[in-house]
């Protein structure tokens, strides 16, 4: 535990590096997964259309898929072998942070859905009474239900931080390019050396807890 | 909306920008990726001589390492340039289906039979490697197994194969699908048996208390070959790199960087004579 310390004090470039590729890798991902996941999730959280219980049910399906089988479908499409193995996504940077967005959309939707089921439904009355168009609706339903946005971001990039399948697998953990914190553990682990693996499972932790604590500041700020 | 898109569009060439970034370097195709088995990199011994070639070559080598199964099988699909694995008859079936484009012999070590230090199973006096798994069966002792179609899980179901046991499924052969690392961890807190590699096991061994019980048996002889997967299968793959390490690793600097390697004083894998 003390060596884990030093480690992360003497600040050790490689560390360090992979630190900041991780949390390279968890911002991209969140983003590309938020682009289509809040428009997705407000269609699903507003009104009511046919077919809509099924396609939340699949959400939450999704979900509930572990991270090995996600690398394992992400991997058929991107090996040089795969459709779209054109685009040489296979252990790069690239393929790391579309397996790990392909990971994070059904909690985006999910959680952005669940957020604004929960408004007021004279919310949409009174804004629709008020003659706002549909780009000012939307904009208005989204400021009206931020601390649900909040909370999909939050547990978007807490679950692609903190996930191993998908890097290892689509990333190959190749030493300065795609090895991330977890990646770095789970070697760590496999050559029987935990200072390093227990200094970036502090960090992990400590990077949880800011996110949530910068976010939900934000939020209740806001309100 | 507008300055949104503008957005996403910077956003988008930035992620290109840092998935294409390389260091400008002599050869066209500077990166260069690749597959092997967990034991050269377990033990060290890439990171001790790849940053010489890096050096020499101007390429940059990208390590995947995940078993000599899995990295032929990446070879199989494209997605790798070159692999360095240990399991001639695999590395042989490779060449024949046309996914290989050279092989050449890199060097070699040898196995080892690791166990306890009481040696419940009394393998010790065993002659042959045979005998020893012989003997470990008849006891029943606890054996930890590979179990990922690794260069050593093929080798060990080779040497039960010829010593007429089937171990699969009996309730002291653990089966763990982990690596060579992992599986000396294992056996030591359970003070089992296992099949290691010399290197894996002299980079991890003042981790455990366990022993060598059982070693030079001919069966045990582990040789690494290189092979350069196929332009003619993956025309986009950077044969030339492939050949240039593959060229450099079995010359004369790769040769003796190889033979200099020691962990704790001792030499991890010896050269063929050339």
């Amino acid at each position: 535990m003390k060596e884990a310390f030093l480690l992360l004090a003497s600040g050790d470039a490689e560390t360090w590096a992979t630190v900041l590729r991780s949390l390279r890798f968890s911002f991209f991902s969140t983003l590309f997964a938020l682009i289509p996941g809040i428009p997705a999730g407000v269609a699903l959280g507003g009104r009511d259309f046919r077919g809509r219980r099924s396609l939340i049910a699949v959400v939450n399906a999704l979900m509930a898929l572990p991270t090995v089988v996600i690398g394992l479908f992400i991997y058929t499409l991107i090996s040089r072998s795969g459709p779209l193995g054109f685009m040489s996504l296979m252990y790069e940077p690239g393929g790391v942070v579309f397996g790990q967005a392909f990971l994070a959309f059904p909690i985006v939707v999910s959680t952005t859905q669940v957020g604004l089921s929960k408004l007021d439904p004279r919310f949409r009355e009174t804004i629709l009474t008020l003659g706002a168009g549909p780009w000012r609706r939307l904009v208005s339903t989204l400021f009206e239900a931020r601390a649900a946005l909040v909370a999909a971001v939050v547990a978007t990039f807490g679950r692609v931080t903190g996930e191993v399948g998908v890097s290892m697998m689509l990333g190959g953990n190749i030493r300065g390019t795609t090895r991330t914190m977890t990646t770095t553990i789970a070697l760590d682990y496999n050559k029987g050396e935990f200072d390093r693996a227990v200094s970036l499972g502090l960090v992990l932790l400590v990077i949880a807890l800011v996110v949530n604590l910068a976010l939900h500041a934000l939020a209740s700020h806001e309100d | 909306m507008r300055r949104f898109g503008i957005l996403v569009l910077v956003l988008a060439l930035a992620m290109g920008a840092f998935a294409q970034a390389s260091p400008a370097a002599a050869p066209a195709t500077p990166r260069l990726r690749l597959a092997t088995t967990t034991s050269t990199e377990q033990s060290g011994l890439l990171a001790y001589i790849l940053p010489y070639f890096e050096k020499a070559t101007g390429y940059k080598v990208e390590v995947v390492a995940v078993g000599t199964g899995a990295s032929l099988k990446i070879g199989e699909k494209g997605d790798c340039d070159v692999v360095l694995v240990h399991a001639r008859a695999l590395e042989d079936a490779f060449m024949a289906n046309g996914f290989g484009a050279d092989r050449k012999d890199v060097m070699y070590n040898d196995f080892i039979i690791l166990g306890p230090a009481k040696d419940p199973a009394g393998i010790a006096k065993a002659k042959s490697a045979t005998e020893a798994l012989a003997l470990i069966s008849k006891a029943g002792s606890s054996f930890i197994s590979r179990g990922d179609n690794s260069g050593t899980d093929v080798k060990e179901k080779d040497i039960w194969k010829a010593a007429g046991i089937a171990p699969k499924g009996l309730a002291w052969y653990k089966e763990t699908g982990q690596g060579m690392g992992p599986v000396i961890m294992m056996a030591n807190e359970l003070q089992a048996y296992t099949l290691a590699d010399r290197a894996t096991w002299l980079a991890m061994k003042d981790k455990t208390t366990l022993r060598i019980l059982s070693q030079g048996d001919a069966v045990l002889f582990n040789p690494y070959g290189i092979i350069t997967v196929s332009p003619a299968k993956w025309p986009t793959i950077n044969y030339a790199g492939a050949k240039a390490l593959m060229d450099w690793i079995t010359g004369p600097e790769g040769q003796a960087l190889i033979a200099s390697y020691r962990i704790g004083g001792e030499q991890c894998f010896y050269l063929y004579k050339r």
